[in-house]
């Protein structure tokens, strides 16, 4: 299903305007087709989680996830998301995941910077929301999209494995 | 509990408000009033009625977790809960809180014993207004956290007494006692990050997260030759595109620190600002630095070699002597390049210009070089800007120069409206200020006994003369191992260079470390002694060598070499074929650090770094444990990222690399485990946000030795080099 339509804008001329689903809530934004997701999130929505870092998929600090895929919003043109559920770091807390994980980086203390952060922290919660129990090798292959350039790997690390030992609640609430 | 500038300089006129108690006093730091011209620590607390305690944290944030451990050091001595302190980031205000930077690893030693006093000083007062209610003499009053309490069981909170302390005088802060380190609550615990929950949510805490009513997003193209001017680009072009409002030239000028000239284009998006930039078609004027490259400083750099030197920075005893003496001669050149910072937040700044007064929203290291430039350079006074401290997404010292600010003041006056400039990731890389490439030629010799009695290095590095050297690109002529041995040389030759450079973490040791602890490795090897040992009887029985800023207390380098060699298991463990341990230390920072790295060379070249172990003494406290094991950590992996991956290459008088596909920064499949032990010394605290870097570096390329037999002798290290 595309949630796609043309609609007046202020300016008046034609433009195409989108309709996305952002953290269990519908969205409208006119932008031109080609804008990619993280900039229609910053600049148009007014959702700053998303951090840019370098604009080619090589940092992952954009990191959303798309009906639960990590997917870097840079490189993600706001014409090829369609109907699919946007979730940001503003909004991973409502699931059990993003909760856990959300946690499990505070109570470890991960960030220095924390520019890196939100999306070390999508990719992590989609990690442990795939594999309850990730092994060394799995956090190795989930996370190498993510560059923390302060090195706090150590305890991303750590706090992946923290939380993937949390108690786990029945519902999401996204 | 935001209190706005205008509000806290009420409160200083006033002495009281709302209730709230607000100490302010001035100290002089011993070492700030070494330095000419500095001003006097300020330092803020706000106590409201309910005990809720506000604590201004006055430096910047860049990840070196200083907003959160500076107020510990104000909680611990004025006594209250660390659940009840609320922390304000500081504007940038010298005149309220003294020097305002994050810089040197120097805001543990400048503020341990100033901001404690603050908190005493505090409290002091606190009791003084309880005694005073009660009648009682203040000697017999004492406190626990948010209480100030009486033998005769009267007691009050601090939120009751804070007016009332308010109007009685500040005590003198010298006059004060401390507490015994045993009876901390806060110092010495482990204590994360003030703005955690603010992070792991996502909220805006950082200069690109700056939104302003009717607030336009900028990019600005600058000329890849740094400096060159504008000759033609389509403005009507970049106008064109939808969304953007204005594109125009910026005139700039040949201070490579300063405002340069470029391209600006002003739009409603960022998005739609770079799609304009995309059809400018900029062209670039001839300029005379196009011709420099690394090839050609390598060049030149081994023909100055061949040369006697600019200048000679040390001669003790006779070298040449010595080495016709010696058993062992080893000769070695050794480069490192150049490096970008690349701090995951681009640069950016936000400003607004209005009725000739600007305010600014920076993620800067150093605000107030960067209101002197932006007053220079705009024609206004320093006291109509006001800037205020955004949280950076990284530092590592890009961030103590101020070009995007002054660029963002800039434009934002031209463009008539509030704008937040936003540098794409190839510009942060293409215009950075870089740790300096520089080249070390050295000649060295060990006697029968396997003694140093020999060390030559000629340095050769970037500047107009050994009196005009580039930014960073200098080196002290008390670095190790000189007075350690009694033939010691070290002579200096420049080249001229247009690149622009600047301060990266651990700035100048970064790169000598590699090369110091690189080439005492060779000579170790050379005697046939075992690394710890060698260095072990370099370091020798001295325990203070020299004084001034280039005292270095062998003792304590001592301690954590015996320290690191015994955590590592060194000399004690069974290795693998192709696997390799190798030992560093390095004093930078005023902290001692030694390090020993196992590693494991493929068949194929790759390197694969498995431990690292450090052994650090920065004094007798480690302030918040947490915030310390990660800057620790931290820099270790970063210092072999550098090693492993980073190098900046000019080539046509620019910069080759532009984003993390080129400039890599290492991963977390990539990251070693590093074991950390904080060796205790009785002497003061001192700063860890950079000592525990150069030395991972030489770790790594010694393991490295060990493991294949091969010596690197420049970085990144070459995977093609080191093929079985
Ligand atoms: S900003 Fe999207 S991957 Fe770097
Ligand atoms: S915490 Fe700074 S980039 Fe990861």
């Amino acid at each position: 299903m595309r949630l796609r339509y043309r609609r007046p804008t202020s300016k008046g001329d034609a433009a195409l305007a989108y309709k996305l689903n952002v953290d269990g809530k519908i969205r409208e934004a006119d932008v031109e087709a080609d804008t990619p997701l993280l900039w229609v999130l910053r600049d148009t929505l007014g959702v700053l989680g998303p951090k840019y870092g370098c604009g080619v998929g090589a940092c992952g600090a954009c990191t959303v996830h798309l009906d639960g895929v990590p997917v870097r919003s840079c490189l993600t043109s706001v014409d090829s998301v369609g109907a699919a559920r946007v979730v940001t770091i503003e909004g991973v807390g409502a699931t059990d995941a993003g909760r856990r994980v959300q946690a499990a980086w505070s109570a470890l203390d991960v960030a220095q910077c924390g520019y890196c952060q939100p999306g070390q922290i999508m990719s992590a919660t989609a990690l442990i929301a795939r594999k309850p129990k990730p092994t060394d090798a799995d956090i190795d292959a989930a996370m190498s999209g993510n560059v923390c350039r302060c090195a706090t790997y150590t305890r991303i690390r750590a706090a992946i494995k923290h939380a993937a030992n949390q108690p786990r609640e029945a519902s999401d609430r996204l | 509990m935001t209190t706005s500038i205008a509000s806290r300089r009420d409160f200083l006129k006033s002495g009281a408000a709302a209730g709230g108690l607000l100490l302010s006093f001035s100290i002089a730091a011993k070492a700030e009033a070494a330095e000419a011209g500095v001003r006097p620590l300020n330092a803020f607390v706000l106590i409201a009625p309910t005990g809720l305690v506000t604590i201004t944290a006055k430096n910047p944030e860049i990840g070196q977790g200083i907003k959160t451990m500076l107020p510990m050091l104000i909680a611990e001595e004025l006594d209250v809960d660390w659940a009840k302190v609320r922390i304000d980031q500081a504007d940038s205000d010298p005149k309220l809180y003294g020097r305002q930077f994050a810089g040197g690893s120097m805001a543990t030693p400048l503020h341990w014993d100033e901001l404690r006093r603050v908190g005493a000083a505090g409290r002091a007062m606190l009791i003084a207004a309880a005694a005073r209610d009660w009648g009682v003499p203040a000697t017999e009053c004492a406190t626990r956290p948010g209480v100030v309490f009486h033998p005769s069981g009267k007691s009050a909170t601090y939120g009751e007494l804070a007016a009332k302390a308010a109007a009685l005088p500040i005590p003198d802060p010298a006059s004060l006692s401390l507490k015994d380190p045993k009876a901390y609550r806060i110092i010495g615990k482990a204590t994360p990050q003030y703005d955690t929950a603010r992070i792991v949510t996502g909220a805006p805490l950082f200069g690109i997260d700056v939104r302003r009513p009717g607030m336009l997003y900028a990019t600005f193209e600058k000329s890849p030759v740094f400096g060159a001017k504008v000759a033609s680009a389509d403005l009507a072009a970049a106008q064109a595109v939808k969304g953007v409002r204005k594109a125009f030239i910026v005139e700039g000028g040949a201070v490579l620190s300063g405002l340069l000239p470029g391209v600006a284009v002003v739009a409603d998006s960022w998005w739609a600002a770079r799609k304009g930039r995309d059809r400018l078609n900029t062209r670039w004027a001839e300029h005379p630095t196009s011709g420099q490259s690394t090839a050609g400083f390598a060049r030149q750099a081994a023909e100055l070699a061949a040369a006697p030197p600019a200048r000679t920075l040390r001669n003790d005893g006779d070298v040449d002597a010595a080495l016709r003496a010696g058993a062992h001669t080893v000769e070695a050149a050794y480069a490192y390049p150049f490096l970008a910072h690349a701090s995951l937040e681009p640069q950016n700044c936000t400003a607004d210009f209005k009725a000739g007064k600007l305010e600014i929203w920076a993620p800067t290291q150093n605000p107030e070089p960067g209101r002197q430039l932006v007053a220079r350079t705009l024609g206004i006074a320093a006291d109509d800007i006001v800037i205020h401290m955004t949280r950076c997404g990284g530092g590592f010292g890009r961030r103590l120069s101020n070009d995007y600010m002054v660029e963002a003041a800039w434009i934002a006056r031209e463009a008539g409206a509030p704008v937040q400039l936003l540098w794409t990731r190839e510009d942060d890389i293409r215009h950075d200020f870089y740790r300096p490439a520089g080249f070390h030629f050295f000649t060295g010799g060990v006697s029968a006994t396997g003694d140093l009695v020999a060390w030559r290095d000629h340095f050769i590095t970037l500047g107009a003369s050994p009196d005009q050297l580039a930014s960073s690109a200098g080196m002290a002529a008390t670095e190790f191992p000189a007075r350690f041995l009694p033939n010691f040389r070290l002579d200096l030759s420049t080249m001229p260079s247009g690149v622009p450079t600047g301060p990266l973490r651990a700035p100048g040791s970064n790169g000598l470390a590699f090369v110091v602890q690189s080439f005492i490795d060779e000579l170790a090897h050379a005697a046939g002694a075992d690394p710890v040992a060698f260095r072990l009887k370099l370091l020798g029985d001295h325990k203070m060598v020299g004084d001034g800023p280039g005292a270095y207390n062998a003792e304590r380098m001592r301690g954590v070499l015996l320290a690191v060699a015994a955590q590592s298991g060194w000399g004690t463990r069974l290795l693998p074929k192709r696997s390799g341990m190798g030992v560093a230390f390095h004093y930078s920072h005023l902290g001692y650090f030694a390090e020993v790295a196992l590693v494991r060379v493929a068949a194929d070249g790759a390197v694969r770094v498995e431990n690292v172990w450090v052994a650090a003494d920065v004094g007798r406290q480690i302030i918040n444990p947490s915030g310390a094991l990660n800057q620790v950590q931290g820099a270790v992996i970063d210092g072999v990222s550098v090693a492993l991956f980073q190098k900046i290459t000019i080539e046509g008088g620019q910069t080759v690399e532009s984003n993390f596909a080129d400039y890599p920064l290492l991963r977390i499949a990539d990251a070693p485990k590093v074991e950390v032990q904080f060796v205790n010394t009785d002497y003061p605290p001192t700063g860890l946000g950079e000592p525990a870097l150069p030395p991972a570096l030489p770790a790594v390329c010694n393991a490295i030795f060990a493991a294949t037999g091969k010596r690197v002798r420049s970085l990144p290290i070459d995977p093609a080099y080191l093929r079985a």
